[in-house]
């Protein structure tokens, strides 16, 4: 096992590499520079800063640099400055001397910003609206398919799989605007935009209070981004179950008089949501990727908020940073369903 | 849903035609009958008629402005939001009201449908021959092959689909908007905006959509290359190609064409948030995301604005699914409520 996931971990480098290097190349095939205005700068100017960012070196060496700067950990003497090219994620000081790692780079479009400062206010309320939405999706969606499979082609079950087609079917962009206009313009009671918490977050990550003044802010956009989620986990919970049930295991269980609350909750329902936490893996991802559509419906001040300006801006490093930042959570959520899938189902062994 | 166990299937109807109803024949009996996939079929019907009949169903052409009926809307509009009484410009003339451009909803509406249908058609098309190449060769070659073809799908897999799509999108964008004439480029740039934006988004889409179907693909071949009627084409002197195109695609093809079907509604889904965010169709042609969009700024005032573009997104993904699940349902029955 610890030889798999160590492999695995090798494996994830190596398509992060990739990763990295298709955006690079892609986000420097893109025409026009960081620095190009309506109004043009004088040269002298312009090749100055350029020169500042190092922007005038080979692409190759800017890559690697790059690579070197995010990934190998620097000793140093020298304390953490405030400078924005000395802005590291990990300062720990040893001693005399100080590990720094993880230079994000600076942003080229808000002179005193670094990509780090953009992970520190941004991410967290991503997470946090993933976390949220992850949470929505399972409690709605797993009743939902036990009561379908439960009562397999009767009502119940028609209700539960129609409002899994409706899940899969009303995307953010068209769910978020009418639930907008209906709770937020017209009965009023939620806010129609904006984030309940600000950092600096608990942990890094979390907010500092968890009270209705938080969560009223995050109803709608969780409830928007989990409801799609929800749809996916019903219908593959009511799939599984449909199966189990009809194993020899639970007419046993049945035929020893076990009362049926007890054969769905124990026999049943364990064994039928093993296949369930391999979508988490996908569903996970798609999480991720919606927590950015849903920040631009909502306004949200995530992640997603300064991706597509910073593509038009040629900002770099906040494009390089983003999709690696994502990149990173596919490959690990994909890494962990597979862990926890082997622990769960002790049939599946890895080599 | 209820085609294998309905039991009030006609005796005589199974008698008629005993013997000679083929697989297809047989899985479009099952899709008829569902009902759920009926009513996708037939609302898809009725949006690509639509689309082709645009010009003379909607009254107005979709770049038409009118800037004194500016926000109009018709009475009965007014009547579903009250709150627009007090200042809303009534004109009876637009069904649905008009946009802050004073352009018609409704024929906006209609002509979207093209942009959507044509996604939901090309982009599939595109993502099945990518996806069906690159997986079969995969498939049926395998050993090193297909472990290197299949670790770059997997380096794919990591790639964040949406982020990527809009990083490509600026690429296209900005790469053919204005290069010299005569070159490849410009052609390609040209040939983009007569299609009003259109062609680069389906390649975007194309591009990133074909890893699911390659691995299916491969999946498929591998399990069918195994099997006896394989060796009897090899044995006789069949070439890989003809084993290929005569023996084995013909018979993976149903899981691959319900893949390909349950992921239109994603195609279509992501031309709209394209054009909801500002990097999908030119302006003006009609788009539901970007009406959606432009809806959206003006919710307070004018809700009718998003609301109706958004039924009619909706309304199609709607179609596309039930007919997806029809499909499944009918080409592969065995998987009924097994699978998701």
């Amino acid at each position: 096992m610890t030889n798999y996931i160590l492999r695995r971990l090798l494996y994830m480098l190596v398509v992060l590499f990739v990763v990295a290097g298709i955006t690079f190349i892609l986000m420097h095939a893109v025409p026009g520079g960081p620095f190009d205005r309506e109004k043009k700068l004088p040269p002298e100017i312009q090749a100055n800063k350029e020169k500042y960012y190092h922007l005038d070196d080979p692409l190759y060496v800017q890559f690697f640099s790059y690579l070197s700067r995010v990934t190998i950990p620097r000793i140093t003497t020298i304390a953490p400055t405030l400078r924005t090219d000395d802005d590291y994620l990990v300062n720990l000081k040893m001693g005399d001397y100080w590990l720094k790692w993880m230079n994000f780079g600076p942003s080229y479009a808000s002179r005193n910003r670094t990509v780090n400062d953009i992970f520190r206010e941004q991410l967290p309320v991503s997470f946090q609206l993933g976390m949220i939405a992850l949470t929505i999706a399972v409690v709605i969606g797993m009743p939902l398919g036990i009561m379908s499979a439960l009562n397999h082609n009767r009502w119940p079950d028609y209700v539960g799989m129609g409002v899994a087609i409706f899940g899969v079917s009303v995307p953010t962009i068209v769910l978020g605007p009418i639930l907008i206009w209906v709770f937020g313009v017209l009965l009023q009671w939620l806010p129609p935009t904006g984030w309940g918490a600000k950092p600096p977050f608990v942990l890094g990550l979390f907010p500092s209070s968890l009270t209705w003044d938080y969560f009223k802010y995050a109803v709608l956009p969780a409830f928007v981004l989990g409801f799609g989620s929800s749809a996916v986990i019903a219908r593959l919970t009511r799939a599984s179950m449909l199966q189990v049930i009809r194993e020899d295991y639970i007419r046993t269980a049945r035929a020893k008089g076990l009362r049926e609350q007890m054969v769905i909750m124990r026999h049943a329902l364990k064994n039928a949501l093993i296949p369930v936490v391999t979508i988490v893996g996908p569903l996970f991802a798609g999480l991720v990727t919606g927590t950015f559509v849903t920040e631009l419906v909502f306004g949200i001040p995530g992640l997603g908020k300064y991706f597509v300006t910073s593509i038009s801006n040629r900002d770099y490093p906040v494009i390089m940073g983003t999709i690696l930042l994502y990149a990173v959570f596919l490959v690990l959520s994909n890494l962990l369903v597979d862990i926890i899938y082997a622990t769960l189902d002790p049939r599946i062994r890895y080599n | 849903m209820t085609a294998l166990t309905n039991p009030l299937t006609p005796v005589a109807d199974q008698s008629a035609t005993n013997k000679s109803r083929s697989l297809w024949q047989e899985a479009m009996r099952r899709l008829i009958r569902n009902r759920g996939a009926l009513t996708g079929g037939i609302i898809i019907i009725l949006l690509v008629l639509t689309a082709i009949f645009a010009d003379i169903i909607a009254p107005y052409t979709f770049e038409k402005q009118s800037l004194l009926n500016a926000n109009a809307v018709p009475t009965w509009i007014t009547r579903l939001f009250p709150s627009l009484k007090p200042y809303a410009v009534i004109n009876e003339q637009y069904p649905i009201g008009a946009d802050k451009l004073g352009r018609d909803l409704f024929s906006r509406i209609i002509y979207g449908t093209r942009v959507s249908l044509a996604v939901a058609f090309i982009g599939p098309v595109i993502s099945l021959i990518i996806g069906v190449i690159y997986g079969s060769i995969s498939g049926f070659f395998g050993g090193r092959v297909d472990n290197i073809m299949m670790r770059v799908v997997d380096v794919l897999y990591a790639f964040p689909g949406l982020l990527f799509i809009i990083l490509l999108m600026a690429f296209f964008r900005t790469t053919f908007a204005q290069p010299d004439e005569g070159t490849f480029a410009y052609y390609l740039g040209q040939l983009d905006s007569k299609f009003g934006g259109l062609l680069f988004i389906m390649i975007g889409i194309g591009l990133t959509g074909w890893e699911t179907q390659a691995r299916l693909t491969r999946g498929q071949v591998l399990s069918v290359r195994e099997k006896e009627y394989i060796e009897a084409a090899r044995s006789i002197g069949a070439t890989n190609g003809r084993i290929m195109f005569r023996h084995i695609l013909p018979n993976i093809l149903g899981p691959l064409i319900v893949l390909e079907t349950l992921s239109i509604p994603g195609y279509i889904y992501t031309e709209a948030f394209l054009s909801f965010i500002g990097l999908g169709v030119n302006p003006p042609t009609p788009s539901w995301g970007s009406m959606i969009s432009d809806g959206s700024r003006a919710l307070r005032s004018y809700p009718n604005q998003a609301l109706f573009p958004a039924l009619a997104l909706a309304a199609t993904m709607f179609a596309f699914n039930f007919l997806g699940d029809g499909l499944r349902d009918a080409l592969e029955p065995r998987l009924r409520g097994t699978q998701e």
